[in-house]
């Protein structure tokens, strides 16, 4: 009796221990990592801290939250500040619940100026320090600084930016049939019907479906039609409400993209019927044209890592390899370039000088080269030498955001209430494409437009 | 993540659950050492304590609040707009009927489903393989369950192969392939169709004990007099479970109000399906309408709320009888 008990204890002392060696064998203890030769005169000016910590959250996850620890792993060892950044998918839904409750983190990255005047808003939202803010006015064109205010005060430079409104394509197959980049929309309206003319496949295909955010690709589409169609200075009061949303401008935009996402001659190549597009995943929506059954495809420049599911780069995406894309043109060929897009705001929770120098390094050229130059994103930072970007297509992007001519606007729901930009526009969307008629969705949308 | 890291963490759960342990053990000892006069009266507010406490802060205040909130502008002011927006809009009134239809129909179904199977297979042989086969969906997940349906359900154009199994049954008859969950009003019964899947279990496991609870004396009495099988069954195994049929219906009608993921992982609540559960958390966490959201939630409550009365009224009378 006496043996058996004291072997059960011996059973489990044996199982805890290895239970922490594997435990321990799965940390890799990343940490550890030697911080020897690195040059610090750039970070100088953030002086050095002993100790301090600051929490990081945002949406960004897996390989880019990889290369976003990176980007400040120099910062963290010249000056001693410890970044911790958590990243969640759930973080937009979440952010204002955890400031509300005071556990919000130190620094939040918010991906739309609507949610920045939110929190702002609720009063929990630290106003940019000096630096951060002559950072953003040597860096920085106007438009973007303006995303980063609420009500005259500036909360928050911004981080990264993507370019929405690309049209994809596949060089070969325009230099084998000899079709022309189209200059103006008409051109594209007659591109796309001569391809839906030559009978072998639909022009467009189109994937709307993203989980509950299912729609939201097609909001993209009408925003970049309502800044061509109709200008920036419409465009700016449509987003905030100046004139309604089923003002006769906006649904003229409609109509125009209605002539391809609601035309059976025109959607979906190589997925199906009009009727698929809600159900195609926009991650996987483009790929019908690398097997030639499609012909163009309407994506934000982040689209090209999607072009290899699987990982690798058996398709090249340049000017002369498999997939290429050009900007959705402007409505008349004289018309000044504009685009429409996205980014970051990197706003402060707390009031401390850590923090400060944390957010003045991420609004500095510094920081802009050095996450561009781990590939895959771009920066609207004027400090950003076009040529760290990892692919041509993001170097022509760096340049058209730093082109002074470029009339650029943020992503039309982004700025919208959330009852709008993320609930009623992208289910409009869905009954849109699904059959509803024009006037009736932007009535539906319009009467969602929160009073206060 | 660090070794360090991890071993801290480790131990703050270590940390933890000691703290509560020694809370726990200081309250029952000195709870056992409290005066002889009134023992009673410390014995129960040191039981009851920690519960009350954590229902008052998990769910009265909540509650609370979340009523105030129903009425308020996202700024503070007070109004009504939150419930004439959720009565007069034609989509949330759409929210609305949807959730009566689902309330109506899966508790009907589900129930009666449930209760022929258990009756057919009851003293039946191999009756505990009938049994685990149709509990079986109970403890698959609703997330689970939406994703398997997703795929009956699934849609491909006319031309291609079809992989739903619902579609390729059309097709294998002649029929031209639906897009099952774009269709309205179809879309909404066949979402409704997965929740009674998962449901006619416990139905059924519920049902079939409580038919065994009846006396075989009385149905053998009833054979005596000459009835056949349905009379039996409506004149005498009906009446003599309907506290359970009770209880199953309202159990299935409380959990039909409360359902969520199944509308959000098929259609998040686009072409008409969605219902009052879904639209709450979609207008309070993704619109930032928490006016709204609030609102919806209050409205859900007084849908509940009768079913939770009678339940509880028809168990007391019950208890009475006996």
């Amino acid at each position: 009796m006496r043996n058996t008990r004291h072997r059960r204890w011996t059973a489990s002392i044996v199982a805890a221990a290895a239970l922490g060696l594997t435990l321990t064998a799965c940390t890799g203890d990343i940490a550890e990592e030697d911080a020897g030769d690195v040059d610090c005169s750039d970070y100088e000016t953030y002086g050095t801290f002993d100790g301090a910590e600051v929490t990081v959250a945002g949406t960004i996850l897996d390989l880019e939250a990889d290369n976003l620890n990176k980007s400040w792993a120099d910062f963290e060892s010249c000056t001693g500040i410890s970044v911790e950044y958590q990243g969640s998918s759930e973080f937009e839904a979440q952010i204002a619940v955890l400031a509300e409750g005071g556990n919000a983190p130190d620094v939040g990255i918010v991906p739309q100026p609507g949610l920045l005047g939110r929190l702002a808003a609720g009063g929990w939202l630290i106003p940019a320090s000096e630096p951060v803010e002559a950072n953003v006015d040597e860096f920085w064109s106007e438009d973007w600084k303006q995303y980063g205010t609420y009500e005259d005060t500036f909360y928050a430079a911004p981080l990264m930016a993507s370019i929405k409104g690309y049209v994809w394509y596949s060089p070969a197959e325009f230099e084998e049939k000899g079709y022309e980049i189209p200059k103006t929309l008409d051109e594209l309206t007659e591109l796309s019907e001569t391809i839906a003319a030559e009978g072998d496949h639909k022009p467009w295909c189109v994937g709307l479906e993203s989980g509950e955010a299912t729609g939201w690709p097609g909001t993209d589409w009408v925003e970049d039609y309502m800044l061509r169609l109709n200008g920036p200075d419409a465009y700016d009061q449509w987003v905030t409400h100046e004139i309604p949303f089923n003002d006769p401008q906006v649904a003229a935009a409609f109509d125009a993209v209605g002539g391809y996402l609601k035309n059976e001659d025109m959607v979906n190549g190589g997925i199906g019927d009009v009727s698929t597009q809600v159900t195609e995943a926009f991650q996987t929506a483009g790929l019908p044209i690398v097997d030639g059954e499609c012909s163009l495809h309407h994506q934000a420049s982040f689209y090209e890592t999607f072009w290899n599911p699987d990982g690798g780069d058996e398709v090249t995406v340049a000017s002369d390899g498999d997939v290429f894309g050009f900007l959705l043109p402007p409505a008349s060929a004289d018309d000044p370039l504009s685009v429409t897009g996205g980014g970051e705001f990197p706003v402060a929770f707390r009031d401390a000088e850590e923090v400060e120098a944390f957010r003045a390094y991420l609004s500095s050229d510094t920081w802009a080269n050095n996450r561009v130059s781990l590939g895959g994103v771009i920066s609207a930072n004027k400090g950003v030498d076009p040529q760290n970007a990892s692919s041509e297509l993001l170097t022509q992007s760096i340049e058209i955001l730093q082109d002074p001519e470029t009339t650029f606007r943020f992503d039309g729901s982004d700025l919208m209430p959330g009852a709008v930009g993320t609930d009623s526009f992208w289910k409009g969307i869905v009954a849109w494409v699904g059959g509803e008629d024009t006037a009736q969705v932007l009535d539906t949308i319009e009467a969602s437009w929160p009073s206060s | 993540m660090t070794t360090a890291d991890l071993l801290g963490k480790i131990l703050q759960v270590v940390m933890g659950l000691a703290v509560f342990a020694a809370i726990v053990g200081l309250l029952i000892f000195f709870i056992d050492k409290a005066p002889k006069k009134g023992r009673d009266y410390w014995q129960l507010v040191g039981f009851l304590a920690p519960a009350l406490i954590l229902v008052t802060v998990g769910l009265i205040y909540p509650a609370i609040r979340t009523s105030i909130l129903a009425f308020q502008t996202s700024s503070g002011a007070w109004t009504f707009d939150n419930f004439i927006w959720a009565f007069t809009q034609p989509a949330a009134i759409r929210t609305l009927i949807n959730t009566v239809i689902w309330v109506l129909l899966v508790p009907t179904f589900a129930t009666a489903v449930g209760l022929a199977y258990a009756v057919f297979i009851d003293r039946s042989r191999g009756e505990r393989f009938y049994k685990a086969v149709l509990f079986m969906p109970i403890a698959i997940s609703f997330v689970g369950a939406s994703v398997i349906w997703k795929f009956v359900y699934e849609y491909r154009s006319g031309d291609r192969e079809q992989i739903g199994l619902l579609n390729a049954i059309v097709v294998a008859f002649g029929g031209e392939p639906v897009q099952w969950l774009q269709t309205d009003p179809i879309n909404t019964i066949l979402l409704i169709v997965v929740m009674i899947w998962v449901q006619t279990g416990f139905a059924m496991v519920v049902l079939s004990a409580a038919i065994k609870g009846i006396a075989t004396e009385q149905l053998e009495a009833a054979q005596l007099d000459g009835t056949n099988g349905w009379q039996r069954f409506t004149n005498v195994i009906v009446p003599g479970i309907r506290g359970s049929l009770v209880v199953v219906l309202t159990t299935i009608s409380i959990a039909t109000l409360k359902v969520f993921d199944i509308v959000r992982t098929m259609t998040a609540g686009n072409f008409n399906t969605s219902i009052v559960a879904n639209e709450m958390y979609t207008q309070a966490f993704r619109a930032s309408e928490i006016g709204r959201g609030s609102a919806l939630a209050l409205i859900l409550f007084v849908m509940v709320l009768p079913i939770v009365i009678y339940n509880v009224n028809v168990l007391r009378k019950q208890r009475e009888i006996r």
